[in-house]
């Protein structure tokens, strides 16, 4: 019923670690290497991230401008194909029919895939309000930032008018840029820690050349609203209540790897990232069965990543040329 | 039929004579000038009355519709929200019961054991996913297994005869991920998991086909006097009036709102929370059973159920509240439900969390089912259906037909409807994305939108081209679990959105 084939090695996902890695095996002659990507663009989250400095390179202590999120995506998959992978979107991997056996749908029917080796490369997501267990209204109006790029730079839809983000990471900051070019007012910042995680240039041109506030030590506490959120209810850490008006919440940041596949396929996962654990060579305890980029510990910036996917095409290529796999693999 | 101008009954073919209307904005179009199924009018006029109007469209209204449907009559479904089981039915803890622990002798037992029947025909019929998976119910200390052979003898009364007493043995065979300290069960082979969404869409999706017609966004501001004899009363809605022969109450938690409005004060909705949170399907194989607590003097407890959609349910907390809209969870709710969970499943606080929401259930200060007629005006009652109207639905609505007969509405012989088939959401058969006939047929059934439900486009199109089309991004979810899954959107939200309000070929980059 299903039509099978076989390819040398499978890799699930195209992200900057996924393309990272098919660039690198079939640049070094592996045979057929095959990304699958279950969106209809390759890219991986930098597709819809429209701030720059994607790909900056560091000289001398300085780092450069880098490029914009959807540019680098293109770059990413311009270089694995040019290597001679081959990266099939609208393709996703639905479940494990073997130990390297994946099956997959697509608008072009099932398949099952067989390889010498599957590289994991499922990366991360934020999690959302309701794992985060926020109490509250269900109204609408709650983004993660990974939501909000896409309704904004891909589809262009609306938002909303004033927006309380929650978070101070890097990510946050990203949110703050995508509400501002949506239009939307932003209220506050919100962090239950004591500082922001961003550079300090980051965070002070958001506090003084945008005016956002960055409330520290500020839990949020419950989402008001009957149809569509009203207010953000917060706690500061003193004990005091407040509720901040607003029509839009972001949640960004406390990134979770999204580790489905490597739990169907029997993977043991790292207790404290909930990813599949990998020793330095990025072997997880499946043998033949690979994990690489923020599956395996959300979250870092595409550069990093891609160059753990380069590093990554080494390790897979020594174990297809001597088929060795360690007894345990130990976690890094 | 008293007064509908259209000669004789009887010979009714129900669902031939086109489809009712769904409406949702506008002022409130007349009354179609004639039983939909049968033959032209005698007299047609744009005022013609409908012959009976149903107040609520959860899953006890649309229930009451469908059935009504069967008959020749002219038919409107009133409700105040923008979509079907908007309140209560939506939130609920998604079970088929067997009725074993109802009261004896109760109008409610009555109902849940002939609905149980009817519904699982029913489901089996036109697709509403529902699992057999029994359920147990679990004593965690000496006092709680010393009741479970009074529960079963209760079962006995109930005409239920099925269930077994388990030793802490068996029961650990049965579910080894149980936490510590279980001391034994009663079983409860029979007790189902359905899909409380699907149940009232394919209600009112084959009354809608079948004539009825359901105007959604339409709050009842006053039900007007009787008229004398056989005429019809006036409604007035937030979207105009409307006039009906015959009334009835299914307005769930407002019920004993519209009762007033007919004059009678008998009893009081006191809306009972409760707070549910949803795991991830990774906790799927984490239970197999509906683990139920032991009714104790201190109320039912807090349950862990699989869902037909391969997710684990653990609640409800039970509030009694005053505010009829307050379905939001609270901090409190929450970290209580959790620790409950902790001792039933420990494993089950490991794995994410998909949602958690809070339903309100419809509780009055009597302990049964408020169901009455009222026959000198022309109306009946239908209050006080509590977690339980899932499964009685179908027996409600044959039960309000009767009372709607007693109070003089002629009702004709019967017809058959003719079947529909749901979008099958549970995971107990193929989904779409796992069909290559489908997909080879139409390859929308093959690309994914929805990742962690996997959900296709395919079926994201059939929903927002149904009967009864969704207008929100919720509505979409229980039609399909669209944005349903572990990511809540991260992934899929935005593009979900886009093929909601018509513009999912935007994305150009």
């Amino acid at each position: 019923m299903r039509p099978e084939r076989t390819v040398d090695v499978l890799i699930v996902g195209a992200g900057p670690a996924g393309l990272a890695a098919a660039a690198g095996l079939a640049a070094a002659g592996v045979g057929r290497v095959e990304v699958l990507e279950r969106e209809e663009r390759a890219g991986g989250v930098p597709r819809h991230c429209h701030h720059g400095g994607f790909g900056a390179r560091t000289f001398a202590g300085l780092t450069g401008p880098g490029t914009s999120g959807p540019r680098y995506a293109r770059a990413r998959v311009d270089a694995a194909l040019r290597a001679g992978a081959s990266v099939r979107t609208g393709v996703t991997a639905t479940g494990w029919a073997g130990p390297l056996t994946l099956d997959t749908t697509s608008p072009r029917g099932l398949e099952r895939l067989t390889a010498r080796a599957v590289v994991l490369a499922t990366g991360a997501r934020e999690r959302p309000r309701a794992a985060r267990l926020v109490p509250g209204s269900r109204a609408a109006g709650v983004y993660t930032t990974g939501e909000l790029q896409q309704a904004v730079h891909l589809y262009g839809q609306h938002i909303g008018t004033r927006a309380v983000v929650v978070g101070a990471e890097p990510v946050a900051y990203a949110a703050l840029d995508t509400l501002r070019r949506a239009g939307v007012e932003v209220a506050a910042q919100v962090t239950a820690e004591s500082r922001h995680r961003a550079t300090p240039w980051r965070a002070a041109e958001s506090r003084l050349r945008y005016g956002v506030p960055l409330l520290t030590g500020a839990a949020v506490t419950e989402l008001v609203g009957r149809g569509r959120v009203s207010a953000v209810g917060v706690r500061h850490r003193t004990g005091l209540l407040a509720q901040l008006s607003c029509d839009t919440v972001v949640f960004t940041g406390d990134f979770v790897p999204d580790h489905e596949l490597a739990r169907r396929g029997g993977v043991s996962l790292a207790p404290g990232t909930r990813g599949p654990a990998i020793d330095a060579d990025f072997r997880t305890d499946i043998p033949g069965v690979f994990a690489v980029g923020n599956v395996a510990h959300a979250v870092e910036p595409a550069g990093a990543v891609a160059a753990e996917g380069w590093r990554a095409a080494v390790s897979v290529r020594r174990y297809l040329l001597s088929g060795r796999w360690p007894s345990v693999v130990r976690g890094v | 039929m008293s007064g509908a101008g259209t000669p004789g009954t009887g010979a009714g073919a129900p669902g031939t004579g086109g489809p009712g209307r769904v409406t949702r904005t506008g002022a409130l179009p007349p009354a179609p000038t004639a039983p939909r199924s049968g033959p032209t009018p005698t007299s047609a006029s744009a005022h013609e009355p409908y012959d009976v109007t149903v107040i609520g469209a959860g899953v006890v209204g649309t229930a009451i519709a469908r059935e009504l449907a069967r008959h020749r009559l002219r038919i409107a479904v009133v409700e105040a929200a923008d979509d079907v089981g908007e309140g209560t039915s939506k939130a609920n803890t998604a079970i088929l019961h067997t009725g074993f622990d109802a009261v004896p002798g109760s109008l409610e037992a009555r109902l849940v054991r002939e609905g149980q029947r009817r519904l699982a025909a029913y489901a089996a019929e036109c697709g509403i996913p529902v699992e057999r998976v029994g359920a147990l119910l679990v004593a965690w200390d000496e006092e709680q297994l010393a009741a479970l052979p009074a529960l079963r003898s209760k079962a006995g009364r109930n005409g239920y005869d099925r269930t077994v007493l388990l030793d802490a043995a068996e029961l650990r065979a049965r579910e080894p991920h149980l936490g510590p300290g279980a001391l034994g069960a009663l079983e409860v082979p029979d007790e189902s998991i359905i899909c409380p969404w699907t149940t009232p869409l394919a209600y009112a999706t084959q009354a809608v086909r079948s004539g009825v017609d359901l105007h959604l966004n339409c709050r009842l501001t006053d039900a007007g006097p009787a008229a004398p004899g056989a005429g019809p009363r006036t409604l007035t809605t937030s979207r105009g009036e409307l006039r009906t022969r015959y009334l009835v109450n299914a307005a769930g938690l407002h019920a004993d709102t519209v009762d007033r409005m007919l004059g009678h004060d008998t009893f009081t909705v006191t809306p009972r929370r409760g707070q549910l949170i949803v795991f991830d399907k990774l906790a799927r194989g984490l239970v197999d059973h509906i683990l139920l607590p032991v009714p104790t003097a201190l109320g039912k407890g807090v349950l862990v159920a699989p869902t037909v959609y391969g997710n684990v349910l653990l609640g409800p907390t039970a509030e009694d509240l005053d505010d009829k809209r307050a379905t939001g969870t609270t901090a409190d709710g929450l970290a209580c439900l959790r620790a409950r969970g902790a001792r039933i499943l420990p494993a089950l606080l490991d794995e994410d969390v998909t949602a958690a929401y809070a339903g309100l259930r419809a509780a009055t200060e009597d302990d049964d089912y408020r169901i009455a007629p009222w026959p000198d005006q022309r109306y009946v009652t239908v209050g006080g259906i509590r977690s339980t109207g899932l499964t009685a639905s179908m027996a409600i609505a044959a039960h309000v037909t009767g009372l709607l007969a007693d109070c003089g509405l002629d009702l004709g012989e019967p017809g058959d409807l003719a079947p529909v088939t749901m979008p099958h959401l549970g995971e107990r058969f193929p989904r779409p994305y796992q069909r290559a006939d489908l997909i080879a047929a139409d390859p929308a059934y093959g690309t994914l939108v929805c990742h962690c439900e996997r959900v296709t486009r395919g079926e994201i199109r059939d929903a927002l081209t149904s009967t009864v089309p969704p207008v929100s991004v919720d509505g979409l979810r229980r039609r399909t679990r669209a944005r349903g899954g572990r990511c809540q959107g991260f992934s899929c939200g935005a593009a979900v959105r886009a093929l909601l309000e018509g513009h999912d070929r935007l994305e150009t980059r």
